[in-house]
């Protein structure tokens, strides 16, 4: 990875800005340098969103971890509650695994309504029955006034791999095709309308959902044809395109024009001078797959309520560079860049 | 969506590109500066150099008023927000500006100070009226289109009878800047520009219209279109200077008549006249003290300019000596041709400001279009 960086960080002097959490460049050197430093081992080293290793007793396990400081906590088409169980789910769910159970941890702020949290929960409790998990462990802090803000959440996963898959970041191979569920976008551009009161024709709600029965419907259809699947939160398909890109040594090769977006989502993102691909989403996966299985493959998902808009939107090419280079709808071309810095704090 | 899909349309840019190609002159080369950021950005977003034919070259201005704000003056806004009394309301975008001492506005916010993103210049009064305790200084930067906000805050802030408020102006003038890089004398290590013709910013000529650009094509015969942003608009403007090259005509033409009206915007013209009055000079990052080229408060809304409030006194401030973005800001050198692009120098560690902004030519050509200047790994290193 250390190529991917021009200059190390200010151990000594520096210090974390909001850069740091945004997904893109400036977060991926931090854990490089500090987290991967300290904890380094094998698994952790693969860079995936979570961990498949073998048990003792046979079969093979995956585990993850993720925290929710979401701002607003409630928000179109969700809260911090089911966000938090979606997202955790997901990210098991893009190793192929069947998520079983799952940890709580509220850290909350001295003064929050327990009337909101008590619909938080109910919220969570819901989301979690619905994608069929079981929060089964949980932990509780109040931190004093004004040293949280409102409620932020912990979950931890796990679940089990069926036999024979193994789905990992660095498995593209030049030539697969690349696929997405659905459109773009949609939860950043919800939880920044709701935080800058824009208000649109159609109010747009964020996408966050659970994906296991639709991963579950992808590995029918494709089984090992299928190299990874990754959720394209935080810095959205362009951050999710670039990690893939240098995790497997490869570049990409996509088609503006075949990308679903959303007519408000396009609409929201040319006011707030965003660009859709930068902005996150949570209930959506890119996958990539081996090419004589990819057709067939978004078919079975249009046939699930979660990837009705699923479409091949390019391919992995070789690229010792591992560019991510887009065929614009205007017929020209351009790269699509992770983004530096901070565009969309608190997004999930 | 209606209205930008039209002007996103590939087939018509196609047809707009083989006109552009039929009626090149094979036996000369055409050399144009679209003066604005945004123009840049939209060349490099759309990929537009794709579609112009090899002999015609697109330069980028220097009309990014983050790039062309002088390290000295976020030095000011750094030290007027480390005051204990400020809140600093920024457009995002200087946020991550390098200043003196490895500093920029996002690592003094995460040493504590007070600095607050905002939208609009309403967001700063906002703030203010919502924080009576606290001293805030809206951070004004930008050309002819940001300064009525600037004016309109001001204003509200006055009617409000606002006392906590104050505006760190650094508004500057795109003709002012146009004239600087025309009379530009060339230097021994750099080409000399020759600039053909102007693609002029169309949302300032929805403020100043189009006679402020007059004097390009009557006193340096140099033709301007003023174009809109859309990519559409870019290439059309492009096709109008080319027509105008080949028929040795000089003329302001406006591309955009669906905003650009000839006399501009005179309520905020006379707004503008009203809060504002020319700066003797103003240093431009690439340019130099330009004479005439920036705005101060007059001296009837002293009251509201944060220079005068906290006393402050640009210290000039030097670049870094191997940063190239001076020649890339006057247009006598690519990004590309800076060493210090894409090796140290990166979005994510700018050491100029060209690679800051997203409107920077420098930050457009690595975010969009580096894959055209593809180096290899050796070549990286042996760079750095």
């Amino acid at each position: 990875m250390s190529k991917t960086f021009r200059r190390k960080l200010d151990l000594k002097n520096g210090r974390v800005d909001m850069s740091h959490g945004a997904g893109g460049r400036a977060m991926a050197e931090l854990i490089s340098s500090i987290f991967k430093d300290a904890f380094g081992n094998e698994l952790l080293d693969q860079g995936n969103d979570q961990a498949s290793f073998p048990t003792p007793t046979g079969g093979r396990m995956v585990m993850t971890t993720d925290g929710y400081v979401v701002s607003p906590i409630f928000f179109p088409g969700g809260d911090i509650g089911s966000l938090a169980v979606h997202g955790t789910v997901n990210d098991l769910a893009m190793a192929g695994a069947k998520p079983l159970y799952l940890s709580a941890s509220y850290i909350i702020e001295e003064g929050f309504p327990l009337g909101d949290l008590k619909r938080i929960a109910e919220s969570m409790g819901a989301a979690a029955k619905a994608a069929g998990v079981t929060i089964v462990t949980g932990d509780t802090k109040v931190v004093e006034r004004g040293k949280a803000d409102g409620v932020f959440i912990s979950t931890a996963g796990v679940g089990v791999v069926p036999d024979g898959l193994s789905l990992s970041g660095d498995k593209a191979r030049p030539g697969d095709k690349v696929i997405v569920s659905g459109s773009m976008g949609d939860h950043g551009v919800a939880i920044m309308s709701s935080r800058e009161n824009l208000t649109f024709e159609t109010e747009i709600l964020s996408d966050s959902a659970a994906l296991n029965g639709l991963v579950e419907a992808m590995v029918a259809a494709a089984g090992p044809h299928l190299r990874l699947m990754r959720d394209p939160t935080r810095g959205g398909l362009a951050a999710t395109l670039n990690e893939l890109a240098h995790q497997s040594d490869v570049g990409f090769r996509i088609v503006e024009d075949r990308i679903p977006i959303k007519r408000q989502v396009a609409a929201a993102c040319e006011l707030l001078g965003l660009d859709p691909l930068n902005v996150a989403n949570e209930g959506k996966l890119v996958a990539v797959v081996a090419v004589e299985a990819a057709e067939g493959l978004v078919e079975a998902m249009r046939a699930h309520p979660l990837g009705v808009d699923a479409a091949i939107i390019g391919e992995t090419v070789e690229d010792d560079q591992h560019f991510v280079q887009m065929t614009t709808g205007f017929g020209g071309g351009r790269i699509v860049d992770w983004l530096a810095g901070e565009q969309l704090p608190r997004i999930c | 969506m209606k209205y930008v899909d039209e002007y996103r349309d590939g087939d018509k840019a196609r047809d707009i590109a083989a006109a552009i190609a039929a009626e090149v002159r094979p036996d000369r080369s055409y050399a144009f500066m679209e003066f604005c950021g945004g123009h840049t950005h939209a060349i490099s977003r759309y990929g537009i150099e794709d579609l112009l034919p090899a002999n015609v070259r697109m330069i980028h201005g220097p009309g990014c008023p983050v790039c062309v704000l002088p390290i000295g003056r976020i030095d000011d806004a750094i030290r007027l927000a480390r005051r204990p009394e400020v809140t600093l309301c920024t457009y995002a975008d200087l946020m991550r500006v390098p200043a003196s001492g490895g500093l920029s506005l996002m690592k003094a916010k995460a040493a504590g100070a007070d600095i607050r993103m905002v939208y609009s210049s309403l967001d700063a009064i906002r703030i203010a009226e919502v924080n009576p305790e606290r001293q805030v200084v809206f951070f004004a930067i930008g050309f002819e289109t940001t300064t009525p906000p600037t004016a309109v805050a001001l204003k509200a802030a006055e009617a409000k009878g606002l006392k906590n408020f104050s505006i760190f102006c650094n508004h500057v003038l795109t003709p002012v800047a146009m004239r600087a890089i025309l009379d530009m004398p060339p230097t021994p290590d750099e080409p000399p520009i020759a600039i053909e013709g102007f693609v002029g910013p169309s949302h300032v000529s929805t403020i100043i219209g189009m006679e402020p650009y007059e004097i390009f094509a009557r006193d340096y015969r140099k033709p301007v279109v003023i174009a809109g942003f859309e990519p559409l608009d870019v290439m059309y403007a492009i096709l109008m200077l080319v027509r105008q090259v080949n028929e040795q005509r000089a003329e302001v033409e406006n591309q955009y008549i669906r905003a650009v009206r000839t006399e501009g915007n005179p309520v905020a013209i006379d707004l503008c006249d009203e809060v504002f009055e020319l700066r003797d000079s103003f240093e431009w990052r690439g340019l130099g003290a330009v004479p005439r080229s920036a705005l101060k408060l007059r001296e009837a809304f002293a009251f509201y300019d944060a220079e005068k409030r906290f006393t402050i006194e640009t210290q000039p401030a030097e670049d870094n000596p191997a940063c190239e973005c001076g020649a890339i800001l006057r247009g006598q050198k690519k990004p590309a041709d800076c060493r210090l692009f894409g090796t140290v120098c990166t979005p994510e560690t700018p050491t100029g400001a060209c690679m800051v902004s997203s409107e920077g030519a420098c930050a457009a050509h690595w975010t969009y279009g580096r894959f055209r200047t593809r180096q290899s790994d050796a070549d990286l290193r042996r760079r750095a």
